[in-house]
């Protein structure tokens, strides 16, 4: 039995009303993570970067305590905090940079100093761009400008300014031959000790179907990285390359006419770059979380290389059963998305088709035409279960959205870090929803993971019901 | 510009809010961009705070940019106002958003028009104070506030309660194990027969602020929280207050002897005395700690403190006078009050350090190289790579630092706890004579100078022969020394000559 044949168990399931999803704005006041907390993530995974983070006090003290940065013996990461001098406009940005581009290049020595604007820059109208490339062939260190602002972008969007502005460096053609084989001699030196791992990673020619290049967006770990290329080498589709690697000086080469495709919902304007400024064609398809979404985004790469998907239905089938026992945990009930990580629509679209309902999805900012599939597949997946559509908040009103809880009372509200231990004291199962950002939740492999994730509150709490301490605040306490 | 990797106070608008949400009942708006709103999650994850941080950001994004923020301020103002009934909303920017150099007093008047509480902007220039210094001034403007308003409707008390009472000012959300703190002081002055007038800002309501004058006095046990108050109390209403800090015991009997002579001079006959005598020899561990043999041990171990003013200046009284223990260096954070800091710690250490340049200090660490270090997170951290014991004094604050159990760091239940926390980061035993032949305790890694330099010595075949032969739990200890004698005297090589050379010469 697939999981598809199972419909939700509640009895009390309203009927699906409407047949398309409803979007609304609520433009409220929402609680999310500032966009440069990306780079948390990016400067682990770009092993040979510096990131600059370029603002205020409120930046570094963000980064510092919120996301738990901690600086270690080699910090690849700093803020270039600005002064009054420099918001005033007394100070010269450019001399100012050079000063600290120059001492980074001096004790960290980066392939790459990524600049990341932030709100002030942005208020004060830093000329980052203006002067970034001035500065990059005055030092010698490619600078890379991504403008991550809490003005204009929420939580894993900066991940997206990041990797936009990268795509502009991936080289333009592999230029001759030799310096083919020097990429490929760093490839080889880097995974020296790593042999087997490589070798399967790398497999002969031979093996892969003739297709036009095709080139992969997004930071995933790397386990993820080999994971996502070898379910694809399966089918005969070969990755060329991925953005980011996991070093600069190796990002991959983007002709005009490659295809490309991302693995993150939350990548619409380096989707954007990818077609405008460097010609390539993208794949839209559902995101590869979940077995249902990993199967969709397989097949539909397929579909573009003309290639028939070999034993999909059954993969996707052994992993349903294999988690068999995660989902009756979660079947026939609902989850409710605050909206923090732009990961909601992917996330509720697989827990729809796990069985459960979802009243609904918050999600700060929502690029209908890049998550065009996502969305239609959501559709679809809520006919086939026959549950009612979600309806879909944009910059929800967390207020208001608190309210909504309390009337709905869902089984598991999916929720950023300020609001998870004021609702597990009224006896609301929460889970942060930025678990779901940093674990492995990509591929087959990995269902079992974020099922582990959903449904970690339910069976604590499960083990905590006999004790009868639902609520621990006093009645008066509620909101 | 400034390169910066660590900050070990936050920027202002923490302070401020750390104020506002620590008292019932009052809301604060944060006008700033979407990302600045993590102040919630601090408390909420840190603290693990039941109730919802009553913290509101109204956001400014791009669209709030072109139009201007001010419709959006005062709606969302007005509505927590409708929404919550809070007693009091405070306005902060961040200082991001206070470039922007609006007008936000304005917005405030406009907000109070259709507000029902009161509506206020927190005072303070973002560019140029910190949390701490934020934090301060807050809570003095919420107190000036509410006594000018009780001034002028006439409802300010006249009279003193009836019998000798204390307002404890400065205990506030996200301190550091200020609510263990809160509740020994509470049993202190209890113990004194000192009655609790008001504690703020946690937990208090404004309403009780105009009430502040019927205490006989002010206690401000951290520096760096309630002295604008304390000061502004003296001089609206000529109130005394004692700011000596009650950590350990030699300052905690300091502290007592100042609020007696205070109430001595109120005309009430008390004397502590005894009290203290009782608790210093019999009742605290504290004392008769420093008095056994175990604390023998720790006589003129070389210690290095740092944190903000108040803990950092109480630590290295206490290492040096109740202890015994030699703090080489004393160090604070709060450099716009160095003055104080000098005063209160140098002639109980060698060396005094204001920074908040977290590489100074860990510089100072690795050429120090003490036996313990007593700092804040950002020194622990240090000390793990140094393989150097840390007991943690003084915020920034860190999940560790909200232990479920009782944790004081002030009063005669504080002075025990922090003899434990000293204790334990010392290693102690019947070896620590085995260990003194090769100048020390326990470490495991090697180091030079700096914290991050490699080491560049090559160990010959014997010298490493030699060195392994040497007991698992002093060899990183006699191999460190070694490479240092070796690096003196300009060996290239060790060899097993030179390993023995350097052992005559640290064990000499
Ligand atoms: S929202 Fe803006 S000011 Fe705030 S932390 Fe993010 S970039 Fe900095
Ligand atoms: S590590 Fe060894 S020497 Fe040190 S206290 Fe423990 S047993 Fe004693």
């Amino acid at each position: 039995m697939t999981l598809a044949d199972t419909k939700p168990q509640s009895p009390s399931q309203p009927q699906p009303n409407a047949q398309s999803l409803s979007f609304d704005c609520e433009t409220g006041n929402y609680h999310t993570f500032c966009p440069i907390s990306c780079v948390s993530w990016l400067y682990q995974k770009i092993e040979d970067s510096f990131f600059l983070v370029i603002g205020t006090k409120t930046c570094g003290y963000f980064l510092q305590n919120a996301m738990g940065v901690m600086i270690f013996a080699e910090p690849r990461y700093a803020m270039a905090e600005l002064e009054e001098g420099d918001i005033s406009a007394q100070l010269n940005d450019y001399e100012e940079l050079k000063r600290l581009c120059l001492q980074i290049k001096r004790d960290r020595n980066p392939s790459v100093i990524v600049w990341i604007g932030t709100c002030t820059t942005e208020i004060i109208k830093t000329d980052l761009e203006g002067i970034a490339p001035r500065l990059e062939s005055e030092i010698g260190v490619p600078i890379v400008v991504a403008r991550a602002n809490g003005l204009d972008y929420a939580f894993t969007q900066g991940e997206d300014t990041v990797l936009a502005a990268m795509a502009h460096r991936c080289p333009k053609t592999v230029d001759s031959v030799e310096e083919k084989e020097e990429r490929n001699a760093i490839q080889k030196l880097l995974s020296f000790g790593n042999k087997n791992n490589k070798e399967e990673a790398t497999p002969t020619e031979s093996e892969y179907v003739d297709h036009h290049p095709l080139v992969l967006f997004g930071s995933l770990p790397d386990p993820v990285v080999t994971q996502l290329t070898l379910e694809l080498k399966k089918q005969g589709i070969k990755v060329s390359g991925w953005l980011p690697t996991k070093r600069y000086t190796e990002l991959p080469v983007l002709e005009e006419g490659y295809y490309v495709a991302g693995v993150n919902p939350f990548l619409s304007r380096t989707a954007t770059t990818l077609m405008r400024r460097r010609k390539c064609k993208l794949v839209g398809a559902p995101f590869p979380i979940g077995p249902d979404g990993t199967r969709a985004w397989i097949e539909k790469l397929c579909s573009v290389f003309g290639i028939e998907p070999q034993g999909l239905a059954e993969r996707e089938a052994a992993i349903w059963e294999s988690v068999e026992e995660y989902l009756q945990l979660i079947r026939g009930k609902s989850v409710f998305f605050m909206g923090d990580n732009l990961l909601e629509v992917t996330m509720a679209r697989f827990l729809i088709r796990c069985g459960m309902t979802v009243p609904e999805i918050g999600i700060p900012y929502m690029d209908k035409r890049y998550q065009g599939a996502e969305l239609k597949f959501l559709e679809q997946t809520c006919h086939e279960m026959g549950v009612p559509l979600p309806r879909i908040v944009e910059k929800p009103d967390n207020y208001n959205q608190i309210q909504r809880i309390y009337e709905l009372e869902p089984d598991l509200v999916i929720t950023g870090m300020a609001h998870a231990n004021p609702m597990e004291a009224r006896g609301i199962n929460t889970k942060w929803s930025v678990e779901f950002t940093f674990a492995q939740i990509h591929g087959f492999t990995n269902t079992r993971d974020i099922l582990e994730l959903v449904t970690r509150p339910l069976r604590r709490n499960n083990n905590l019901k006999e004790l009868g301490w639902d609520k621990l605040v006093r009645e008066t306490a509620k909101v | 510009m400034k390169l910066a990797y660590w900050m070990y106070a936050g920027p202002a608008h923490i302070g401020t809010l750390r104020v506002a949400s620590s008292f019932k009942n009052v809301h604060a708006i944060m006008h700033a961009p979407l990302g600045d709103d993590y102040f919630n999650v601090m408390r909420s994850m840190l603290e693990r705070e039941r109730d919802y941080t009553p913290v509101t950001a109204s956001v400014v994004d791009r669209h709030v940019l072109a139009r201007g923020s001010q419709e959006k301020v005062v709606n969302n103002i007005v509505r927590k106002d409708q929404e919550e009934h809070p007693d009091l909303i405070v306005l902060t920017p961040t200082c991001t958003s206070s470039i922007l150099q609006e007008d936000l007093e304005n917005f405030v008047e406009r907000a109070q028009l259709d507000a029902r509480g009161d509506v206020m902007l927190a005072d303070v220039n973002h560019y140029r104070v910190n949390e701490l210094q934020a934090a301060d001034r807050t809570l003095q403007q919420i107190v000036q506030f509410y006594t000018e308003k009780a001034r002028k409707k006439g409802t300010l008390p006249t009279t003193k309660t009836e019998k000798p009472s204390v307002n404890i000012i400065g205990i506030s959300t996200l301190g550091f194990h200020n609510q263990h703190d809160a509740t020994e002081l509470r049993r202190l002055m209890t113990d004194l027969g000192i009655e609790i007038n008001t504690v703020i800002p946690e937990g208090a309501s404004v309403h009780e602020l105009k009430n502040l004058s019927r205490a006989w006095f002010n206690l401000v046990p951290y520096r760096e929280l309630g002295m604008l108050t304390a000061n502004h109390l003296k001089d609206e209403f000529g109130m005394p207050f004692v700011d000596i800090t009650p950590m350990g015991v030699v300052e905690t009997a300091h502290c007592i002897r100042a609020i007696q002579t205070i109430l001595n001079q109120q005309g009430v006959e008390v004397d502590y005395n005894s009290f203290i005598d009782e608790q210093t020899r019999f009742i605290s561990q504290a004392a008769w700690f420093s008095r056994s043999i175990d604390c023998q041990n720790l006589t003129g171990k070389k210690a290095i403190v740092f944190g903000d003013n108040t803990h950092a200046a109480a630590m290295t009284k206490i290492l040096a006078r109740e202890m015994g223990i030699h703090v080489v260096l004393a160090g604070t954070y709060c450099e716009y009050d160095a003055d104080w800091f000098q005063a209160q710690v140098s002639e109980y250490c060698d060396e005094v350090l204001i920074s908040s340049d977290h590489g100074v200090i860990g510089d100072a660490i690795a050429r120090i190289e003490p036996a313990a270090i007593f700092g804040t997170q950002m020194e622990r951290h240090v000390g793990k790579r140094l393989n150097i014991p840390c007991g943690v004094i003084a915020a920034p604050i860190h999940i560790q630092n909200f232990p479920v159990g009782y944790r004081p760091y002030l009063g005669y239940e504080g002075a025990n706890q922090v003899v434990d926390l000293v204790y334990n980061s010392f290693t102690l035993g019947m070896e620590d004579h085995l260990l003194e032949i090769f100048g020390g305790h326990d470490t495991k890694e090697v180091i030079t100078k700096g914290i991050s330099a490699d080491s560049d010595l090559n160990w010959t075949k014997d010298g490493l022969a030699e060195l392994n032969r040497i007991p698992g739990f002093v060899r990183g200890k006699v191999k460190r020394n070694t490479e240092k004698f070796a690096r003196e005297r300009g060996f290239g090589e060790i060899s097993a000559e030179v390993l023995y050379a350097a052992k005559e010469a640290v064990g000499a």
